[in-house]
């Protein structure tokens, strides 16, 4: 409460203070903040990687130039090439990292809070389906990312021959069904997630103002719709031949 | 009207707890939900057996001792209503009713219906009072409060510390007691001398004895005074401010 008068050690222990958001890590109240600014993050990124991929509805030429675009354009030539995705990569991974591990470590936590569970069955007012679900939904969507990322990143699973453009290779993933059928599932999870995580990171933050909280649902909600329906849009058209 | 009742048993802390069905009997629909408990227990004092174990002094919704899982909902179906302040005009005649204590490491078990919850003591004792002298009573009546600020610590210090909002939340968590005992301090201008001080130590006291907030908002349903999740929002914006604050003065 009152400060510290500085004597010679505790300048030292200055000079070896730990940087305010790990300091901020060390609670359970800084692991939400920093879970929802990494998942401000990831909105951010599938916001972009959606209209993005809107690309696929315009045929090929278009899309595969849009990837070469994020490979080799993207603020090239202030950049080296690939520097800005890379960069942007980087940002993901910090990002997924943060957002997993305070996921885990704050589950482990709520699981000591009540390590008995009720024994009648609880009959809930306002915790939702959403709400209750989200280190399940993120689970799916986590391992949907893994496989997304061996599929179209780097490759491996792909079933279209090798040396095909980005576009036939999102083709030939997408006419597999179990493989579309994955696809809608962890963006169905992902609409979920998002549905709580976006009011969500509202309160973790403390942005709270009565004169605008009711649009902090509609948010959730308008994101959520649009970025799943385009996502969902995708291997649907490919199912129906629309994109082909 | 006649009911079922499964209650939770439990002879002590450490005793393994079960359910045991009793049968209530020619209860009044006016009667309160304790006063048939009284009822049950007359009966089972009747006949040499223990009583059933549950808290309360007020009986009037505002010491917060009352609390208990009724049908799995914190103080019973009704909403902003206390255990007893719930009349037994909300149930069916016939209805079956399990009665279950919080269930929440910071609140063990002392016996059936009742547990400690003096775990929100420790909240309270790391910061949840003012320690400047405000004067005698004339003299705090000089201090303006805006009357938006004095309604909304109003609305904070409605809270009883009953427990229902851990009862209720999926993960255990104490935030909204401690947001409502921190927001009634810290809206009003006697608070803000300690405020940051205060937030930041009364959170890590709670996060020692419960879980973390996942904004579900199963706290704000189940809080008998309707203290409202955005003490929850106000809590988190001070205590990151506080982090920032105190790290530069300390
Ligand atoms: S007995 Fe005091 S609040 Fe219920």
């Amino acid at each position: 409460m009152a400060t510290k008068v500085s004597h010679g050690d505790d300048a030292a222990t200055g000079s070896r203070r730990t940087p305010f958001l790990v300091e901020l890590y060390r609670s359970a109240l800084g692991k939400k903040y920093l879970m929802a600014i990494s998942g401000i993050v990831f909105m951010g990124y599938v916001l972009a990687h959606m209209l993005g991929n809107l690309k696929l509805y315009q045929g090929p030429e278009e899309f595969n130039k849009y990837a070469e675009f994020l490979r080799e354009g993207l603020l090239t030539p202030i950049l080296p090439e690939s520097g800005m995705l890379n960069l942007l990569r980087l940002v993901l991974l910090v990002s997924l990292v943060v957002h997993v591990v305070a996921a885990v470590q704050l589950t482990r936590m709520n699981k000591q809070a009540r390590p008995e569970s009720y024994r009648s069955k609880r009959d809930y007012v306002a915790a939702d389906f959403a709400s209750r679900t989200m280190i399940w939904t993120g689970t799916i969507v986590l391992l949907f990312v893994a496989y997304h990322l061996a599929d179209l990143t780097w490759g491996w699973v792909n079933p279209a021959e090798a040396g095909a453009t980005v576009y036939d290779k999102v083709v030939a993933s997408f006419s597999v069904p179990a493989v579309a059928a994955f696809y809608l599932v962890a963006n169905l999870a992902l609409g979920v997630h998002l549905y709580h995580g976006v009011w969500s990171l509202f309160q973790s933050l403390g942005i709270n103002n009565r004169r605008f909280n009711h649009w902090r649902r509609a948010l959730a909600v308008g994101f959520t719709v649009v970025v799943v329906g385009g996502n969902l849009s995708f291997p649907i058209a490919v199912q129906v031949g629309l994109i082909s | 009207m006649n009911l079922t009742l499964r209650v939770w048993r439990q002879a002590g802390p450490d005793a393994p707890g079960r359910f045991e069905t009793y049968e209530a009997t020619d209860i009044s629909p006016d009667s309160s939900f304790l006063e048939m408990l009284d009822l049950v227990n007359e009966d089972l004092i009747g006949q040499g057996e223990e009583p059933i174990e549950f808290m309360h002094d007020c009986r009037e919704g505002i010491c917060g001792t009352c609390g208990m899982m009724i049908n799995g909902r914190a103080h019973g179906p009704q909403s902003m209503t206390a255990t007893c302040q719930l009349h037994m005009r909300t149930f069916q005649d016939g209805d079956e009713l399990v009665l279950e204590p919080w269930r929440a490491s910071g609140f063990p078990i002392v016996k059936d219906l009742v547990v400690d919850r003096s775990a929100f003591d420790r909240i309270i004792e790391a910061g949840g009072y003012i320690s400047i002298d405000t004067g005698s009573a004339p003299d705090a009546n000089l201090i303006p409060v805006a009357k938006q600020d004095a309604d909304l610590a109003m609305d904070a210090a409605a809270c009883i510390g009953c427990g229902a909002c851990v009862a209720a939340c999926p993960n255990g968590a104490g935030q909204l007691f401690t947001s409502a005992k921190l927001a009634q301090l810290n809206t009003l201008p006697q608070g803000q001398p300690e405020r940051y001080e205060r937030t930041e130590a009364m959170v890590e006291v709670m996060e020692e004895h419960f879980g973390s907030c996942t904004n579900m908002g199963e706290c704000e349903a189940a809080c008998p005074k309707g203290i409202s999740i955005d003490f929850i929002a106000m809590m988190n914006r001070d205590y990151r401010k506080a982090k920032f604050r105190n790290r530069r003065s300390a």
